[in-house]
């Protein structure tokens, strides 16, 4: 009972937390954009504009929800709730922090510990294409339809070159699930004892890190890969035609998406919540406390590398997206896979 | 067990949603006119609808999606118990890989991944 009580705190606080964090991610765009172009950016809503996000968000509430005549109203309204909640699923089996244990309960900073972590996670993921899907098809725009059936194309396409390229993360590790991974890499890097804690896939892996960043990317929809969302040829997108809070759930998902992506990374490549110096931490507190802190640093790292790539890179032609995809990552990813799998066995 | 918090979460997001959704809903204002009830189309006349027949080749890109993806969820089994298989499932894997490579290559050389009009023309036996 208490550890009901315990999870369902955790993923309300999980939630909220992808919230603020995806809210946060607009203001921090629009600052890296400015920056990155010698502009000031948001300035005006309260101290550093830190307001903004909030003025936004209540704007988006206050705003006339349109449907258009021609539009299949339900879908209409169901896509972008579909996308929103597609979004905030992901979250479930990410471990977010070391166990701590406090008198005889073990309390796991996990949603949910499947043991099938990396399959839900992908499982997800093919269930989001369906909100852009319907979103697109259902507005009965040309553009709005153009513009969901790339994004379903790409998003299919990179899923491959993604599953592909996890599977060497589960050889390296011998489980799908994430726990597991990330237990993994608390370790010692290529057994060298002052690198404790430093024993990363990304240091086995770089090419995998690469295939995976790139197809996450893709998978968001972010540019340079935001084929989906190019104003000059489809306006807005598979959301041309939508308002208040529905334009705000697909903006908002792709924001958490973003997110979790960044955090899945860190986690699968970067060593989740594991941090060099971690044995030294007698206080079981203070290490659940610094892993959280730890694995959010990555996090926050990885989306100001999503921006970063956003505001220096142009947009691929379409042919360029898919023969990327198809031609060069995944024999990559599938190459990669090979070599994995004989060094792991020659080396045992 | 472990599903059930999943539910929690499911429960906490689709609460969310519907509340948001609603809510918006009937806090924004409600106001119609012909013309801006159509569709966006740039500002001129909106001429028929989007339900029009469209590339064939997006439907061939799912299909091959749904072909790739099942042989690479094969592959996470093997990637689970690779080392108790030692080389003679790491034999076996490559045979695997050799079929889906074959495939592969069938469908590069149909141009079927070629987005470039021209090029399709070209290859059409």
């Amino acid at each position: 009972m208490e550890l009901i009580a315990f999870k369902s705190i955790l993923a309300i606080s999980i939630f909220t937390l992808g919230l603020v964090i995806a809210m946060y991610s607009t203001y921090f765009e629009r600052k890296v954009a400015a920056f990155m172009q010698d502009r000031i950016g948001p300035n005006r809503a309260g101290p550093f504009g830190l307001l903004q996000p909030l003025a936004d968000g209540g704007k988006m509430f206050f705003k006339e929800e349109f449907i258009p005549k021609e539009a299949n109203t339900f879908l209409f309204t169901f896509a972008p709730g579909l996308a929103m909640l597609t979004a905030c699923m992901t979250s479930a089996v990410i471990p977010w922090a070391p166990d701590l244990t406090i008198g005889n309960l073990v309390y796991k900073f996990q949603i949910a510990d499947l043991n099938i972590g990396i399959l839900y996670i992908l499982a997800i993921l093919s269930v989001s294409v369906y909100g852009i899907m319907l979103g697109g098809w259902a507005s009965n725009n040309k553009y709005s339809l153009l513009s969901a059936i790339r994004a379903s194309s790409q998003m299919i396409s990179y899923e491959l070159a993604m599953g592909l390229s996890i599977i060497t993360i589960v050889m390296m590790s011998g489980s799908v699930s994430l726990r597991d991974i990330t237990a993994q890499q608390s370790g010692s890097l290529f057994g060298i004892s002052f690198l404790q804690g430093l024993n990363w896939n990304i240091f086995y892996q770089p090419l995998g890190f690469l295939i995976f960043m790139t197809c996450a990317l893709a998978e968001c929809n972010r540019a340079p890969f935001d084929m989906a969302e190019c104003e000059s040829e489809l306006i807005g997108g598979y959301h041309t035609e939508f308002s208040s809070m529905k334009l705000g759930f697909f903006l908002f998902a792709e924001y958490i998406n973003m997110f979790i992506s960044s955090t899945i990374i860190s986690v699968l490549f970067f060593g989740g919540y594991n941090f060099p110096g971690m044995h030294l931490i007698s206080n079981p507190m203070l290490l659940t406390a610094l892993g959280f802190v730890a694995l959010m640093i990555k996090a926050l790292f990885f989306i100001f590398v999503f921006m970063w790539i956003r505001w220096t890179l142009p947009r691929f032609r379409y042919d360029q997206l898919m023969q990327l995809g198809w031609k060069k990552l995944i024999p990559l990813a599938l190459g990669n896979m090979l070599i994995t799998a004989f060094v792991l066995l020659v080396k045992q | 067990m472990e599903y059930l918090y999943i539910l929690i979460l499911a429960a906490i997001s689709l609460g969310f949603v519907m509340l948001t959704i609603f809510g918006s809903n009937l806090l924004g204002p409600k106001k119609s006119t012909k013309h801006k009830d159509e569709n966006f189309e740039c500002g001129v006349e909106s001429d028929g609808d989007a339900r029009q027949p469209i590339s064939v080749k997006y439907f061939i890109v799912a299909i091959l999606f749904v072909l790739f993806d099942v042989e690479v969820i094969f592959f996470y089994p093997y990637a689970v118990i690779f080392k108790e298989m030692g080389m003679q499932g790491f034999v076996a894997v490559l045979l695997f890989v050799a079929v889906f490579l074959v495939g592969f290559y069938y469908i590069i050389k149909k141009g079927i991944l070629d987005w470039n009009y021209t090029s399709v023309e070209l290859k059409k036996p």
